[in-house]
């Protein structure tokens, strides 16, 4: 054995220091059993630490094959699939896939219905976003708020089942109008075809309620020195980025796009009531939590002046007992809670569609996970990806 | 009845008398605090919280909930560690028993009143950071070594400033012993939190770091790493966390109501009442910060690592340390 000088030793002993430095990444599996992920996304980051790098989502734990399955089965049952997608807001996904057959079939709703349908619709935004708020401070570690949020959803639901006897998947809609209902307090076995008794008044303080406990959450959440420092700055979303993924409704809106289906599409009669569009400004958490809970206010201030305005008349216009829809195809997209809901339906004359494309929100909106989670640390994936708001029906259907 | 008494001058009785005592004590106070963490954190968020178990309030959940976790299989994962699996529950544990050696309940109510009593208490304190450490590492999951790192980084930011904190008090009381801090209190007629304000403060955030308490949570962090590095714990190994947790929440208060609130004493209560009522007024004061804890659990989210560690680098160990040269001179002038 030769002997080293001590030039050698050292060099030896940093050489030693600097293999024993090199450190691997970790893969690390976050779901698809994981508290955080909404149900069953996956998501598979090289970590350093705690920062991750190379995020790849991967979906397709809950594909239920509902586009294949609305193929073989009639139009009148699609509804009942289609309100399973995005289960957060069962009831808003029910109406443009309505509206698509009605178009084909150039049936004219009575406004009544369509009105009851803005009313149910808004109330389901109201009701998502309400857990979006909720649970959102819930990721960054405050239990409280959930509660008062879901206090209040609690309200919505019982009204929604109410008039629909469904509190998440009310298929109240039918082609033509929306499900006949005994209302006016009737009591006997004749359809009388109308809301029930004090619904309307009923849903008018529920909304003023609910705008009470969303300014009684913004002061909760909002006035957290520690909710702030976790969201304002973190994930930001340029709106570059977020119109080339496709990225659509708050999450879009947060950005500063003034992009709202609501105001340029006529699938419901948005165009008659008064409403904003709620931009942010920087794109980051903070600013798509807010915009979510300012839009819950002008969902309600929505109701109350469809409320205000409704008129009479009948819920159904007349259509064929048997529903065959003439051949043809059309695209109907409308505001969906999450973002754009589109159907894109192709009749072959028959009883059912030929082909029902649905392009959902949530899909998009997450497909730019990789994108914004590069570089993230571990506690802001769980922040980034609780504040885009997916549902994962709505990814995979 | 004096047979008994002299019985217990032998060392070793008197030693068995201590530990079952302190081993009567842990799950008692664990269930209490657990209980009221249930019932305040209901009232907090409109709800009921535990109401069948026992018949009355829920009162008996606690009990219901300690006895399912006997019952339950105990599961260690195949690639664990087996040997430091096993350890890391009982040392985390075993911290929290130690510090019940040093609190003063009544005038000569101490398992052992040290001379260097508070620095005992300090030291040992961080004996439960490592068998956090352990668990996390010996689990054979990732989530969980995270958690455990996160408890080790947590662990070394927040001992400085939990240190810091604690010297205004001894440099005002000239003594390390915890019954000697409560007597100088007694002698100076105010508890020290009139001048210890800042070191108080400091030292319950500290305290709360130390116990992974939301706001400082994240070796847990449920939302991110699943349950950190109790992941993979399961039945009696997962109770022993879940005592630890509750009975170090005491041991916690306790240290702070000795150094800053006066420990047993309260203004006014002659010596004599103080005999038999000084566990009562500790007990007071102790949940009154054990409530606040449990306040604060409900109602903040938690901080991310790098905030952690900036708050206490860049602002509690600067405070302490001009809290302790204030004290110094004041000390010293006045």
């Amino acid at each position: 054995m030769t002997t080293l000088d001590a030039d050698t030793v050292r060099h030896l002993s940093e050489a030693q220091v600097s293999v024993e430095l090199q450190t691997e990444d970790m893969t690390l599996n976050i779901g698809p059993q994981h508290p955080s992920t909404h149900g069953v996304l996956r998501l598979v980051a090289r970590v350093n630490g705690e920062q991750a790098y190379d995020v790849k989502p991967v979906i397709g734990y809950m594909h239920r094959g509902y586009e294949k399955l609305s193929e073989v089965r009639t139009y009148p049952q699609i509804t009942t699939i289609v309100n399973r997608i995005d289960w957060v807001s069962g009831y808003a996904n029910e109406v443009p896939f309505i509206v698509a057959a009605e178009k084909l079939m150039e049936i004219e709703v009575p406004e009544r219905a369509q009105y009851i349908r803005l009313i149910l619709t808004e109330m389901a935004r109201i009701s998502s976003h309400l857990v979006f708020n909720a649970s959102y401070p819930l990721e960054l570690g405050a239990a409280t708020p959930l509660f008062f949020a879901l206090r209040e959803r609690e309200r919505i639901l019982d009204l929604l089942e109410s008039v629909t006897g469904g509190r998440f998947h009310p298929n109240f809609n039918r082609i033509g109008g929306v499900k006949p209902a005994y209302g006016s307090g009737s009591t006997t076995r004749k359809q009388v075809q109308d809301l029930p008794a004090g619904f309307l008044a009923e849903t008018r303080n529920a909304m003023d309620q609910v705008a009470i406990a969303v300014d009684e959450l913004e002061n909760l959440v909002a006035g957290n020195e520690i909710i702030l420092a976790r969201t304002k700055g973190i994930g930001i979303l340029p709106p570059e980025v977020a119109a080339a993924y496709g990225v659509s409704g708050p999450n879009l809106r947060a950005s500063g796009v003034p992009f709202d289906l609501r105001k340029t599409q006529d699938y419901l009669p948005y165009d008659k009531f008064d409403f904003d569009v709620i931009t942010g400004e920087n794109g980051d958490c903070w600013d798509r939590w807010y915009v979510r809970l300012a839009e819950i206010r002008e969902s309600a201030k929505l109701v109350q002046q469809a409320i205000d305005s409704i008129p009479s008349g009948p819920l159904q216009a007349k259509v064929p007992k048997v529903i065959k829809v003439p051949k043809g195809e059309t695209y109907v997209r409308a505001e969906n809670p999450k973002g754009e809901m589109g159907y894109y339906l192709v009749s072959d004359g028959g009883s059912g569609p030929y082909r029902l494309k649905i392009r959902s929100a949530s899909f998009s909106n997450i497909s730019m996970l990789p994108w914004i989670l590069e570089g993230a640390l571990v506690p802001d994936i769980i922040a980034i990806m609780g504040s885009l708001d997916f549902v994962l029906g709505d990814v995979d259907r | 009845m004096d047979a008994i008494l002299d019985l217990f001058d032998n060392f070793w009785v008197s030693l068995g008398g201590k530990l079952l005592l302190v081993a009567l004590m842990i799950p008692l106070i664990g269930m209490v605090i657990g209980f009221a963490e249930m019932k305040l954190s209901a009232k907090m968020q409109y709800r009921v919280g535990p109401y069948f178990a026992g018949g009355r309030w829920g009162w008996a959940q606690l009990i219901a909930d300690g006895v399912k976790f006997f019952q339950k299989e105990d599961i260690i994962p195949t690639d664990a560690d087996r040997p430091v699996f096993k350890a890391a529950p009982i040392l985390v544990l075993v911290g929290t028993v130690a510090l019940f050696v040093v609190i003063p309940f009544g005038p000569g109510l101490i398992f052992n009143d040290l001379d260097v009593g508070i620095f005992y208490a300090l030291a040992i304190s961080s004996l439960s950071t490592i068998g956090v450490l352990m668990a996390g590492w010996s689990s054979a999951n990732k989530y969980s070594l995270m958690g455990g790192l996160r408890a080790a980084g947590q662990l070394i930011a927040y001992e400085l400033p939990l240190v810091l904190a604690v010297v205004g008090s001894v440099i005002l009381a000239g003594t390390m012993s915890m019954q000697g801090i409560v007597q100088a209190q007694i002698d100076a007629g105010y508890p020290y939190i009139v001048f210890q304000l800042v070191g108080f403060v400091i030292f319950m955030i500290a305290a709360l770091a130390e116990l992974t308490r939301i706001p400082f949570d994240m070796p847990i962090a449920e939302s991110e790493l699943v349950m950190g590095y109790v992941t993979e714990y399961s039945g009696f190994r997962f109770l022993f966390f879940f005592l630890a947790e509750f009975a170090n929440m005491f041991t916690m208060s306790a240290i702070a109501v000795t150094l800053f609130l006066g420990g047993y004493w309260l203004p006014g209560v002659p010596q004599d009442v103080l005999e038999w009522a000084g566990p009562f007024i500790l007990m007071g004061k102790v949940f009154l910060l054990v409530f606040a804890m449990i306040w604060f659990r409900w109602t903040f989210p938690r901080f991310r690592e790098d905030q952690l560690q900036s708050l206490a680098w860049k602002i509690l160990v600067p405070i302490a340390i001009l809290n302790i040269i204030v004290t110094a001179t004041l000390k010293v002038v006045f």
